[in-house]
């Protein structure tokens, strides 16, 4: 009031111009990666204190270790036995909460083959810090 | 009402006082206390991460406590009675009132604080800052657990008392010459941040009291073994804590609204504008607090409403940013230490705002969810830009609380130290969150990236710790044996710019304090 204002109006029309394209690129960027691939293949993944085991859609489970293809779909369902985790694949950014009583679900498809480390990275107490997996791509 | 140490005043005079200005002091000492155990605890971090293996920490769960413990200290303790001692006092002298509106309850709502800290250190919970279910329901040992609980319980309600008082002390008290559009802009960040407080608290109220019944077995609200549901606690919790990140951030950006128009002696580029943005980051504070929630499996939907509303807050953050520098351009500045303190807090307030859209765009939460990245981010908040601003406004207020001048030479030394360290150690963090480490760890596999980038932090963390010995240093010796300071203009900024309450305020003696 009083004085005339008019570089901050352009300043924030300019900030606001740029979120709105942060905002917009975000969401076509998620909407595009939401949806898991019809063929993805479905992995169960139990998280509890403090180790995550695994059990692929034939049946075969693993403990602390997680063998999966190269170039291939596979979509992660995850719960936990007891209290809060999270699945994390550092290398191919693979991250979601595993919380008890609720299944929450990733996909992803490695185009690497190697050997990568899995993690917890939400706070579960005691040995959080060493809550950890590997993770085996093999090549196709 | 000021602490004179040639002449001290007997130490009940301030303990049973309820004059604003004691009760500001023992907000002020009280806070610095809190600052200097909470930083002791995060030394203690940095220094068992220095490198892989236990180095000076016995075991995860002394690892465990420390942070949950640093984290409460800092947000609970430090932040926020630093806040309520420069609120109580410049606001009733900022509105030209005898005192705060209920002394009584002033004097209440701080002595709440020590008990409270008392439960906070003496228990030592371990479930972070956050106490997150179900692990705080069936895992967290008792009974550090529920002295947390009521130890926050109680600091709460100091809360909520202090914002009515400052409330109602500005709206009803101020002069009635005054109307709300003139009041200051370091008053008005008050109404702000106090509004957003007495809206925002009680919902975490409640989520403690459901935390505790159910830690008693009583209920089972967030226990999933009994049909409850750990993710509604989170939202009970982000929905009082997203807007305290505001209640805790606008009177830091109200300190530098003193600071930086007096230390580029010119009137504040628009004073309105302050206003506008107080007000609209008090409404939209409301609208993100699920963004701290996007991977508990939130649907598409949910991510893009917090999504937008996240971003709604950053207008009115560029607001301020825009109006400081319009303020400093053109004008004389002089670089006092105060004024440092608040360009240094601008500078990181941008780059953490940065950050934070980052954050909330969804696919990259992904990337920086629960790793170092949001221990950088929200660092360069809380000490970059909350405590910069409030440290400067310690400076600033220091020939107010003493009759003396601290040591400018030391001043700028403890501003130059917590620049470089706070940049070597937060925007280092950041990194180490891309590379995927993640945040409340005791240890790290020996990865060589990880390795040299904790040291960078650790580095970084003991430049702070040096920096903030010599403010103490300066704090202890200059209120004792610093020069007596020119209580007209202390700061040598000619006269007209400073401590023009004393003019204004008819309760307050003609000294000015």
């Amino acid at each position: 009031m009083g004085h005339s204002n008019w570089p901050e109006w352009i300043y924030v029309a300019v900030v606001i111009a740029l979120l709105v394209y942060v905002g917009a690129e975000a969401w076509n960027i998620e909407n595009l990666i939401d949806h898991a691939p019809e063929d993805a293949e479905i992995i169960k993944v139990t998280a509890q204190q403090w180790f995550w085991s695994f059990e692929h859609a034939d049946g075969t489970k693993e403990i602390g270790e997680l063998h999966l293809k190269k170039d291939h779909a596979y979509k992660f369902e995850i719960h936990s036995k007891d209290v809060n985790h999270n699945f994390n694949i550092p290398e191919f950014l693979v991250l979601m909460d595993a919380v008890p009583g609720r299944i929450n679900t990733v996909w992803f498809s490695p185009n690497e083959s190697g050997e990568f480390d899995i993690q917890c990275r939400e706070y579960c107490g005691l040995i959080h810090y060493n809550m950890r997996a590997k993770l085996f791509v093999e090549g196709s | 009402m000021v602490l004179t140490l040639a002449k001290p005043r007997p130490i009940w005079q301030i303990m049973f006082s309820t004059h604003h200005t004691d009760v500001g002091l023992m907000y002020l000492i009280f806070s610095i206390m809190a600052l200097f155990i909470g930083g002791a605890m995060a030394i203690a971090i940095r220094v068992e991460l220095f490198a892989p293996g236990a180095q000076i920490i016995a075991d995860a769960m002394t690892f465990n406590r420390l942070f949950t413990s640093h984290g409460t200290t800092m947000i609970f303790l430090f932040l926020l009675p630093s806040a309520s001692a420069v609120g109580n006092y410049l606001v009733p002298i900022m509105v030209r009132y005898k005192d705060m509106a209920y002394p009584k309850l002033n004097a209440i709502a701080f002595w709440m604080i020590p008990p409270a800290a008392a439960l906070v250190w003496l228990g030592m919970a371990d479930f972070g800052w956050y106490a997150n279910p179900p692990y705080s329901v069936i895992s967290a040992p008792a009974p550090a657990a529920e002295m947390w609980i009521f130890g926050l319980k109680i600091l709460g309600i100091s809360s909520v008392l202090g914002s009515i008082n400052f409330v109602v002390t500005i709206l009803k008290c101020k002069h009635p010459d005054m109307s709300i559009g003139k009041v200051p802009l370091l008053a008005w960040s008050f109404l702000a941040a106090s509004t957003i407080a007495i809206m925002a608290i009680p919902t975490f109220a409640a989520g403690l009291l459901m935390l505790l019944t159910d830690r008693l077995g009583a209920t089972g609200f967030f226990n999933p073994l009994v049909g409850g549901d750990p993710i509604a606690y989170q939202h009970l919790f982000w929905f009082t804590f997203h807007p305290e990140v505001y209640v805790l951030v606008i009177p830091a950006i109200g300190m530098m609204y003193e600071i930086i128009p007096r230390f580029s002696r010119r009137p504040i580029f628009s004073h309105s504008s302050g206003v506008f943005a107080f007000v609209l980051l008090s409404i939209v504070a409301f609208a993100s607090w699920a963004h701290h929630m996007f991977a508990t499996g939130m649907s598409f939907t949910e991510k893009t409403v917090f999504m937008v509303g996240t971003l709604a807050a950053v207008p009115a953050s560029a607001m301020h940013v825009f109006n400081f520098l319009a303020t400093m351009w053109n004008g004389r500045i002089k670089f006092a230490t105060p004024m440092m303190w608040a360009v240094g807090g601008i500078a990181l307030f941008f780059s953490a705002g940065a950050g934070g859209v980052v954050n909330t765009a969804m696919p990259l939460d992904f990337i920086t969810h629960d790793s170092y990245w949001v221990v950088g981010h929200f660092h360069l908040f809380v000490f970059g830009t909350i405590a910069f601003g409030t440290i400067g406004f310690f400076y600033y207020l220091f020939p107010y609380v003493t009759r003396r001048m601290y040591n400018e030479k030391l001043g700028v030394v403890h501003f130059i130290l917590s620049m470089v360290g706070a940049s070597l150690t937060f925007f280092t963090q950041h990194l180490l969150g891309l590379y995927g480490m993640p945040r409340r760890v005791f240890d790290y596999p020996e990865i060589p990236e990880w390795i040299a980038m904790n040291q960078i932090i650790s580095i970084g963390a003991m430049i702070i710790l040096v920096g903030m010995g010599i403010f103490l240093v300066n704090l202890i010796y200059s209120s004792a044996r610093g020069k007596p300071a020119n209580m007209n203009d202390p700061f040598g900024l000619g006269g007209k710019y400073y401590y023009p309450y004393s003019q204004l305020n008819p309760h307050h003696d003609k000294a000015g304090y």
